[in-house]
């Protein structure tokens, strides 16, 4: 279980065949995979990897990712706001 | 890399540093019964292992005949000492020893040059001779640059009170060995003992030598002349389980460094690094009176999980009842990617980060972040104004109120 990372993925982003695909290959550490059906998962093991990178906040419309950094308090969301 | 006792020898003999008579080295006990018969008198038979305690085992015999030569060599062959088969025996002419003297040249990391070291209680550990005996050891550095001159060889055997003919032919020994040091990129050159026969003359009885692993491409002539293979990695001792696995978890990811483990009898894991940092904190840790349960190097920005791996390796090894992670200022490490690792470990091997971590002291990029998951895993940390030294000790402290 991720300790330290938690990544969201809004819904109609996630069942989008072209933006799961898009995501499984911009994140560095393998925290998508995106499914031969087009829907996207969430490679639990790999969350904590995460390098805070933001590259896949440019997937998808603004708000659409979002990666919480669990060990700050009250905040700590990385997402593209525009 | 380390050498046989024969092949450091042999690299000390073309220098000219005198040896034992014969000083051969038998594959078969016939070859020794031959070497023997050469000698024409009292021999010793020893085996060639790349591990100490060769006496202790039975790795070291007598012979006053060519025939008792020959059964000794025949029993050392047989005898595997500390896991290591001997390479062969060597069998060298033995005569009566007057006295037993240490020369030996290491590296003095602090002064950052060559330390020679002289003393004339030989034939023992010189580590236990510098704290009981301090004024038997005489001590000089040398540059590498400038060549070893047989007047500061002089300076460091009259250092300990000898004077006349015996400095004069100690100080043959001497200027060669550091000489060899400075020449071949070896990190240890020792002769031990190194003896004042009856007759008044003086033999290299015992050597050793190591090379620093990087320097084995440099002389790989010298290697190749001396039988040493291209692919000897030449360790003291076969690795141990726990340095396997340590190994393994390094090998399986290939981001960055965590896993190059050498394990030690402690109480403390080590998770150091960033240049010479891990040595100087190694260093550190056991001039506070610390005791290591390994050496582990990490570096490159090592993944998390590899961290935590590597951290729950340590954990499981019995004895270790805490690990101290430190690195000097790192710039290719992040220090929030290690803090997770760590804190992922401990809390897997269901152990609590606060009571387990010792110390973090790892300043350097996206510390911050680092910083805010030690703080919230309530794990002491220190930032750069807190130096490596202060560290260690902060993390040997701890251990002494477990
Ligand atoms: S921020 Fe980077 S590393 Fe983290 S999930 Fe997004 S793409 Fe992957």
């Amino acid at each position: 279980m991720a300790l330290f990372i938690e990544v969201q993925v809004a819904p109609e982003l996630a069942n989008d065949e072209a933006n799961a695909k898009q995501l499984e290959e911009v994140c560095p550490v393998d925290v998508f995979s995106s499914k031969s059906g087009g829907a996207l998962e969430i490679v639990d093991a790999n969350v904590d990897e995460c390098t805070l990178c933001e590259l896949c906040l440019a997937v998808g419309k603004p708000g659409q990712v979002k990666i919480v950094k669990l060990y700050e308090d009250g905040g700590g969301a990385l997402e593209r706001t525009a | 890399m380390r050498f046989y006792e024969y092949e450091s020898k042999q690299l000390l003999a073309r220098h000219g540093i005198v040896l034992p008579q014969g000083s051969k080295v038998a594959h078969t006990p016939a070859e020794a019964r031959a070497i023997a018969q050469e000698i024409a008198g009292p021999t010793v038979l020893k085996s060639q292992v790349l591990s100490g305690g060769r006496m202790k085992a039975g790795g070291v015999l007598f012979a006053d005949t060519a025939e008792e030569a020959e059964a000794a060599c025949a029993k050392i062959l047989e005898l595997e000492i500390n896991g290591h088969k001997p390479r062969g025996v060597l069998v060298e002419g033995r005569q009566p020893i007057a006295q037993e003297y240490y020369l030996g040249v290491t590296w003095d990391g602090i002064a950052k040059q060559p330390i020679m070291i002289f003393s004339d209680m030989g034939g023992i550990d010189i580590e236990e001779v510098a704290e009981t005996h301090p004024e038997h050891i005489g001590r000089k550095h040398f540059s590498t640059l400038i060549p070893f001159s047989d007047h500061k060889a002089k300076e460091l055997v009259a250092s300990v009170g000898i004077t006349g003919s015996d400095l004069n032919r100690i100080t043959r020994f001497v200027a060669p060995l550091a000489r060899i040091f400075a020449k071949y990129g070896l990190t240890l050159a020792e002769i031990n003992p190194l003896v004042r026969l009856e007759n008044g003359l003086f033999v290299a009885v015992d050597a050793h030598v190591d090379m620093e692993a990087e320097a084995a491409g440099e002389h790989k002539e010298l290697l190749a002349e001396l039988g040493i293979g291209e692919d000897e990695t030449r360790q003291a001792r076969p690795p141990t389980p726990f340095e396997i696995e340590g190994k393994r978890i390094n090998e399986v990811d290939h981001r960055g460094v965590a896993g190059n483990v050498t394990e030690f009898k402690g109480s403390l894991g080590l998770i150091i690094g960033a240049g010479g940092g891990s040595l100087t904190l190694f260093d550190a840790v056991k001039k506070h009176g610390g005791d290591p349960a390994n050496y582990c190097e990490i570096g490159g920005n090592p993944s998390v999980s590899k961290v935590c791996n590597l951290t729950k390796l340590i954990l499981s090894k019995p004895g270790v009842e805490k690990v101290a992670v430190m690195m000097n200022v790192v710039s290719n490490t992040r220090v929030d990617l290690v803090a997770r690792g760590v804190i992922k470990g401990v809390i897997e091997s269901g152990m609590d980060p606060a009571e387990k971590i010792a110390i973090f002291r790892i300043p350097g990029s996206w510390e911050g972040d680092g910083f805010t998951i030690l703080k919230k895993y309530g794990v002491e940390f220190c930032d750069r104004s807190v130096s490596m030294y202060e560290a260690a000790g902060r993390a040997v402290a701890k251990m002494r109120s477990v």
